[in-house]
């Protein structure tokens, strides 16, 4: 056991800070997420840049272009970009879900035409699989898949996919066998955004912006050669993204929990504090070292044995209930100031966004109630609810 | 950085556990028999020449076992103060201490020896009465001392305090998780064959979201412990608030886990012939004791807004 940065670490980690200090315009720091960040290029050309220096698909394998690298450093390049105030690299949902799918179940053509774009932020994606009848309970999918010889026509609605917006693919999970149920008879399909029949609605949220969208799909065209993994094996290959999803998520949280944290710690010291506020910065404070040490008990659990150990099944759930604690803080620290919007609000509104954003945080990737489901059956082996 | 234990540390934990189930009563020659109490006193005065993060370990299993003897009073607490002939003595189990540093004493009833301050230097008290006061926790029995001397002198006080403290609060905070995690176990077996309705009750979300929120309370105990734990052994800066964040986090997590389990037990959790009691007078015990949470809080609390500046990049 030791907490430090190894020799290697350290030399990553300066090297990454002084790159970013010196490489990220400062139109896109302390970017504030949300829909803003898509317009113009600058977003893309970031993307560009990082894969440029090597920093996308650091954990990739070396033979589709990543470095190889173990997951160690992608946790040092998330907590170096959150305290930069760097945005992510737009493709995302490439690099961290799609991407990783279709080294462990793609073809050998599907690895040559999609992997290296995503890397280089040519190509977007966006995931398909919760619907409006399909939250929590995937295996509900209705969005249908009819083979016509080397085609397959897709029919149906997906929800809450971000970035669907400016995505040139998407990973879709559809129903090819009408008389199946559940887990069986689903094909996990890769679906050209431009395709004819493909209508992206934008969903206007709490915030006010719109991260996530609505896809309409309507007799869409997908050729045969676009299934990843087998047809009427889509279940056990959606399985393989939320994997990936989990993978790396605690620590790109945790890390842009700090930074809120550090900010809520510079408002208190700017605003004043009750004793009760004292108190409740420092729990927040503990918690997120606890979150962070948690995270490294997983990472060191995953190298060991290729499976990330159950105590990183709670840092989702953990981090979403501490971030909505905290930026309900800042507004109390605020004071009549937090009911303002806009310019005229304390940091541009910037709490207030976040606040409401966090309602999210207990929703998307897994509610609260189905990661402590998880948890309950998975890491505790209780008796299953249904 | 690197979260692992070794193989020896696991190997440690795992026959600690083995041990004290198979002997929940042991004598302090046997624990010094073990290597545990020289765990941290090198080799040449027959210790076992291993560190503070072993030492934490050790106190989980000792918390998770109840383990009702001086170890936490002689190891954690005043190990410190001693020279090398009495850590020696310490390694062997010809000698157990404790330290009074308020009126009230932690193991009394089975310490050998006693530290106190006296001026600028911690001695051991000479010629002193012991009363061994009914507490609610009776694994780890509080006394006060009447009368007394101080007689040789062990060392300077102002360090001696620093570092005992630390390794008092961390031995806390792991003992409390061992504690914790007991509890939640047999929340866990008890939700799993208990039927009502028809069902095991842990089939019910209203039962087993309780000991999934006790889960993941325990583990981020956990960790803020081990990171403490890791700190005190580096000698690391952030020793002193990684210490008082985990005895914090670590004692309402054991205590709220204790009493989630007893409500999911049911009757029986809140009999006394179940060990749940025990284990929840340890925590509680364990709350109480060095500083409450609320005051560990408000030393984090001044670390973060009471500075001239603020800067805590944490890497």
């Amino acid at each position: 056991m030791d907490l430090r940065d190894s020799r290697e670490e350290a030399e990553f980690r300066a090297e990454l800070r002084a790159w970013l200090a010196e490489n990220l315009p400062e139109t896109l720091r302390d970017h504030r997420g949300g829909a803003a960040r898509f317009e113009g290029s600058t977003l893309s050309d970031w993307s560009r840049q990082l894969h440029e220096a090597g920093y996308a698909g650091l954990t990739w394998p070396v033979e589709y272009g990543g470095g190889g690298r173990s997951p160690r450093y992608q946790a040092i390049y998330l907590e170096e970009s959150a305290r930069a105030g760097a945005p992510s690299h737009v493709g995302v949902i490439g690099l961290g879900m799609a991407g990783p799918t279709i080294i462990s179940h793609g073809t050998a053509e599907q690895k040559a035409r999609y992997l290296s774009r995503i890397l280089s932020a040519e190509e977007i994606w966006c995931q398909g699989f919760s619907e409006p009848g399909a939250g929590s309970d995937l295996a509900g999918v209705r969005t249908s898949a009819r083979r016509h010889g080397d085609r397959f026509v897709v029919d149906g609605q997906k929800v809450w996919s971000s970035f669907a917006h400016v995505a040139d693919h998407c990973i879709l999970l559809t129903r090819s066998d009408p008389a199946s149920t559940r887990h069986h008879g689903l094909t996990y399909l890769i679906v050209d955004m431009h395709s004819s029949g493909v209508e992206v609605r934008p969903l206007r949220q709490i915030t006010g912006e719109a991260e996530f969208n609505e896809i309409f799909f309507e007799g869409v065209d997908v050729p045969a050669v676009n299934v990843l993994g087998e047809v009427g094996k889509g279940w056990d290959v959606a399985m393989t993204t939320l994997l990936h999803e989990r993978g790396t998520l605690g620590f790109a949280l945790q890390a842009q929990l700090e930074v809120s944290l550090h900010r809520l710690v510079r408002l208190a010291r700017e605003r004043g504090t009750t004793p009760l506020q004292r108190d409740a910065i420092a729990r927040e404070w503990i918690e997120t070292r606890a979150l962070r040490y948690t995270n490294y008990r997983s990472l060191a659990r995953l190298e060991q044995t290729g499976a990330p150990g159950p105590e990183g099944s709670i840092s989702k759930l953990v981090w979403s209930e501490a971030n909505q604690r905290l930026t309900k803080l800042a507004l109390e620290l605020l004071g009549p100031d937090a009911a303002l919007a806009g310019e005229r609000a304390p940091y541009d509104g910037w709490w207030q966004q976040q606040q409401l954003r966090s309602r999210g945080n207990t929703i998307e990737a897994g509610t609260s109630e189905i990661l402590r489901n998880i948890v309950a059956e998975r890491v505790l082996g209780l008796p299953r609810f249904r | 950085m690197d979260f692992a234990f070794t193989p020896e540390q696991d190997e440690l934990r795992s026959s600690a556990r083995a041990f004290l189930a198979a002997n929940p009563h042991p004598s302090w020659l046997q624990l010094a028999e073990l290597g545990w109490t020289g765990a941290s006193v090198a080799p040449e005065l027959g210790g076992s020449g291993l560190g503070f993060v072993e030492e934490g370990i050790l106190f989980e299993e000792t918390g998770r076992a109840l383990l009702h003897a001086p170890f936490y009073s002689t190891v954690a607490l005043v190990l410190p103060a001693l020279d090398d002939d009495l850590r020696g003595e310490v390694a062997r189990g010809a000698a157990s201490w404790t330290f009074a540093l308020g009126p009230l004493v932690p193991d009394l009833d089975t310490a050998d020896r006693v530290a106190v301050v006296h001026g600028d230097g911690i001695h051991e008290l000479e010629e002193f009465e012991r009363d061994v006061l009914e507490t609610v926790d009776d694994t780890r029995p509080l006394g006060v001392v009447t009368g007394g001397r101080p007689g040789r002198r062990l060392g300077d006080a102002a360090k001696i305090l620093t570092a005992s403290r630390r390794r008092s609060l961390v031995a806390l905070a792991l003992e409390a998780c061992g504690v914790g995690r007991r509890a939640l176990e047999y929340g866990i077996e008890h939700a799993s064959t208990r039927e009502q309705f028809g069902r095991p009750i842990g089939a019910y979300q209203a039962v087993s979201h309780q000991l999934a929120t006790s889960y993941a309370e325990l583990e981020l105990a956990r960790s803020t412990s081990l990171w403490a734990a890791w700190c005190v052994a580096a000698a690391d800066p952030e020793a002193d608030i990684a210490a008082a964040s985990a005895k914090a986090l670590a004692a309402d997590a054991a205590v709220t886990a204790c009493e989630r389990s007893i409500q999911v037990h049911g009757g029986i959790g809140f009999t006394w012939e179940h060990v749940l009691h025990r284990l929840y007078k340890r925590a509680l015990g364990i709350q109480a004791w060095e500083a409450s949470s609320a005051e560990l809080r408000e030393a984090v609390a001044a670390h973060l807004l009471d500075g001239p500046t603020f800067d805590d990049t944490g890497a």
